[in-house]
């Protein structure tokens, strides 16, 4: 069953002459259960599309379904319940003067769950964080450990999806299997469905099962993981980017 | 001494255990990159000690501040029970210098609370929602500010009437323009930071963000903003009890003790001086706070 | 043929929970060659190469036996004589050039400015030199680069005027601290191609600071692999993937690989040990 399904969809920035079009026409299903990754360089509006689908890009047009819903206008809180995001940057998607227990507790809040002092004990255990680092502010903490406060916070509403938006991208090599793996765990936990952007195609070939090429705002090429790994991309542009990451 | 150094180590941690622990080992290093800053200490001590004083008016001031002694009019530094001296109606400059330090506490408290504070909601709202608000409130904000200042005061005490209480009014309602662009201007990089994104994306309305995420990161630098201002405050308020605009007479307010003084300048200098030179000791005190304040408070440092 | 022989360097931060070593006893030598140098944050490599110019900002506080540059040792120097040191003999180029660049002036200005502040030559050589050196670095249409601003420029652009502004004083020694990091994959090659080159041709040596082992691996001749301060395995960069320390061998293994799918990746288990053994020299 397709989970999420974007058809045609156009972002841009600005408008007249200063539009900026970031995303062209982007088309691609995502199956429930799936992994799904973006890959493309910088500027290639990988990340707009997550954006797009999460509601913070303002000017979109085509057409975004999620579970069988159309998104359209102002995001409703049943699809926060079921969309969430983690971000690039784990230095800068906490809030810099709130303590892990505030962030959670106030999360959970906001989705109206009840017992939060337990939820939020339960959530740090199922990232990996045990109890001490309940109390701690973002400056306590290493980028490995507020990244898996960032991953606490979007599981806190227990969606179904989550988008990756460079999980990984910010942290050492070494923090990233931890962090890749706690991804694997969970996904495999509770069935989510994720589309990852990511810059790396050993990071998305290690986590996907298909993936689309995207340059300058276009998706050139979708495919299978196992097409990535036999080298066997079609598009040219694919073709030169798997060459310079092996 | 093992507990003070238990509490030491207890406060200084970096794996607390409960929200009050957090928040007092937050303070606790706060305290302590203060405390490292002299300068900053020395104006606290200052501080601390007008706060004292005006409590304590009653029980150290020598003499009536009110009572006038016409024979005894103008006398020098140190004379007979005057340590420093008498002004031209012969009231003890000391006591009404003390009784003086009430007035200008209850000028700074005041304005401290009223600007800063319309100044975040303007600014903040402003920079937050964004649009037609944003034009709107800032245009409001640009009239003021294009105002001179002291002028602007003077006309709303012209308006509202001579007195204590309308020189507050009126410096208040001319030093909320800066704090807020100050505020819009913070607002607007923080709403396009990720963590207000994550926010939104948890449901939380424009209410919340404002009050609960944005506020916080604000009011540190609004507070240090307004500790570097409160020298000017003051000095505003002076200019206008100079200009018999602010406090009346006989109110001991440090301007108006000057204004008095100015008479006598070349013969008694100290009359004018040594209610001068309070104003400058107290500017000088909350500069020093403010810039002690800013290494400990910016959030840009607190990331480090 | 040493062109840099640092003996055991350290970098101390005093802070209130007493000092913090961030670089212990590091030994190594630099000559005509690629000496990569990796490590995860924190490891100190990158403390390690501000050291050699000195860079140390207070309360840093560096200690060092020598660093000797060509026989005269750094240490020695005063702060005045090491700025005829800095950037003329030895250069150092950073990650990001957008804070490298000022950028209220054009390239040409201030590449032509850095290039007159060493030679003394009128404005016309300078330009027609500064044309030259963006040439170099592979910059095809080099006048009109000189007529932009540096936000006019993309990443890998940026870091190759910087590397072009960097070799103007011929310099000895060039340090790039991760100089590819903020670019794309496919720029990151020629940035890395431009500097093999030059680095070649001139007879320089270069230190080049990464996280990135397979990048480091790839391009240099010798890496030092640094944890926790201190060096803990010296290899020569062809066979990295031989290395025997389990830092090294953990770090590796960590990496996802597309040739080789695997469920879970193996993650880096970190024995104390490794930050309490002696630093491993990097002298020949």
């Amino acid at each position: 069953m397709t989970m999420i399904n974007v058809k045609n969809l156009n972002v841009w920035f600005g408008r007249g002459r200063d539009r900026v079009d970031a995303v062209k026409g982007a088309t691609f299903a995502v199956e429930r259960g799936d992994s799904f990754g973006l890959v493309g360089e910088s500027g290639s509006g990988k990340s707009t599309i997550l954006r797009a689908i999460m509601g913070l890009a303002p000017d979109w047009s085509g057409q975004i379904t999620v579970d069988g819903n159309v998104i359209s206008g102002r995001r409703k809180p049943a699809f926060y319940k079921q969309v969430q995001m983690v971000f690039q940057d784990p230095y800068a998607s906490l809030h810099p003067r709130h303590s892990v227990d505030q962030v959670l507790g106030e999360t959970l809040f906001l989705h109206g769950f009840e017992g939060i002092d337990t939820r939020v004990a339960k959530l740090l255990d199922d990232v990996g964080l045990g109890a001490k680092f309940r109390f701690r502010y973002p400056h306590q903490l290493s980028g490995g450990q507020r990244q898996r406060v960032a991953i606490a916070r979007a599981l806190a509403a227990e969606p179904q999806i989550l988008l990756l938006d460079e999980p990984t991208s910010a942290l050492d090599v070494s923090v990233q299997a931890e962090i890749l793996n706690l991804l694997a765990d969970l996904r495999e936990e509770r069935g989510l469905t994720y589309v990852m952007v990511s810059h790396d195609l050993s990071v998305v070939g290690h986590m996907c099962n298909n993936l689309a090429v995207m340059k300058d705002g276009e998706i050139v090429e979708i495919m299978g993981v196992d097409a990535l790994r036999n080298m066997q991309a079609k598009h040219p542009y694919s073709q030169h980017l798997l060459e310079a990451s092996v | 001494m093992s507990e003070t150094q238990g509490l030491r180590a207890w406060l200084l941690t970096d794996t607390p255990t409960s929200r009050r622990h957090a928040k007092y080992a937050a303070a606790y290093q706060g305290w302590l990159s203060f405390r490292s800053n002299t300068m900053a200490m020395i104006g606290l001590w200052i501080l601390v000690f007008l706060i004292f004083v005006a409590v304590a008016a009653p029980l150290i001031a020598p003499h009536d501040p009110f009572e006038q002694t016409l024979s005894n009019r103008l006398q020098g530094l140190n004379s007979e029970g005057h340590l420093l001296g008498t002004d031209s109606l012969g009231r003890d400059i000391l006591s009404r210098l003390i009784y003086g330090s009430r007035i200008t506490l209850f000028i700074v408290g005041l304005v401290a609370l009223i600007a800063p504070i319309t100044g975040l909601l303007v600014g903040t709202v402003a920079g937050y929602v964004g649009g037609w608000t944003d034009t709107i409130l800032m245009r409001i904000t640009d009239i003021f500010l294009a105002f001179p200042r002291l002028v602007l005061a003077l006309a709303f005490v012209a308006a509202l009437g001579a007195g204590i209480e309308n020189a507050v009014l009126a410096i208040s309602l001319t030093a909320w323009p800066p704090y807020a662009r100050m505020a819009r201007a913070e607002t607007l990089t923080i709403r396009s930071s990720d963590y207000i994104s994550a926010i939104q994306l948890q449901g939380a309305g424009p209410m919340r963000i404002i009050t609960k995420h944005i506020w916080p990161l604000c009011i540190s630098s609004l507070i240090v903003r307004v500790t570097l201002d409160m020298a000017g405050i003051i000095l505003a308020a002076a200019g206008l009890g100079f200009l018999g605009l602010g406090a009346q007479p006989p109110s001991p307010e440090w301007g108006a003790m000057i204004s008095e003084g100015r008479r006598f300048i070349l013969d008694s200098w100290w009359v004018a001086t040594v209610p001068g030179l309070a104003i400058f000791t107290v500017s000088l005190a909350f500069n020093l706070l403010g810039d002690g304040l800013r290494d400990v408070l910016d959030p840009k440092d607190a990331e480090k | 043929m040493t062109l840099l022989d640092v003996k055991n360097l350290w970098v101390k931060f005093p802070s209130r929970h007493g000092v913090f070593d961030a670089v212990r006893g590091v030994s190594f030598t630099l000559g005509r060659e690629r000496l990569g140098i990796v490590g995860e944050s924190g490891s100190g490599k990158s403390l390690t190469g501000r050291s050699i110019l000195k860079l140390i900002r207070p309360p840093g506080i560096m200690t060092a036996d020598q660093i000797s540059l060509e026989g005269e040792d750094l240490m020695q120097k005063s702060e005045k004589e090491m700025q005829a040191v800095r950037g003329q003999r030895i250069s150092m180029v950073m990650q990001d050039p957008k804070f490298s660049l000022n950028p209220v002036m054009t390239i040409g200005e201030q590449i032509m400015e850095a290039y007159r502040l060493h030679n003394s030559v009128g404005k016309k050589a300078a330009f027609i030199k500064a044309v030259e050196m963006l040439e170099a670095v592979s910059i095809r249409d080099a006048e009109r680069v000189m007529r932009a601003y540096p936000h006019e420029m993309s990443g890998g652009m940026g870091q190759r005027i910087m590397i072009a502004m960097m070799l103007i004083p011929n310099p000895q020694i060039l340090i790039a601290d991760e100089p590819t990091s903020a670019l794309d994959v496919s720029v990151q090659r020629q940035v890395l191609d431009i500097m093999d080159k030059l680095v070649t041709e001139r007879g320089m040596g270069l230190i080049f600071i990464s996280h990135d082992l397979n990048l480091v691996a790839d391009f240099c001749d010798r890496v030092l692999i640094m944890y926790a301060g201190r060096i803990v395995e010296v290899c020569d960069a062809d066979k990295l993937h031989e290395a025997k320390h389990p830092y090294t061998q953990g770090l590796l293994n960590s990496l996802p690989r597309l040739d080789a799918p695997c469920a879970r990746l193996k993650v880096l288990q970190r024995d104390p040990a490794w930050s309490e053994a002696p630093s491993v020299s990097g002298r020949i």
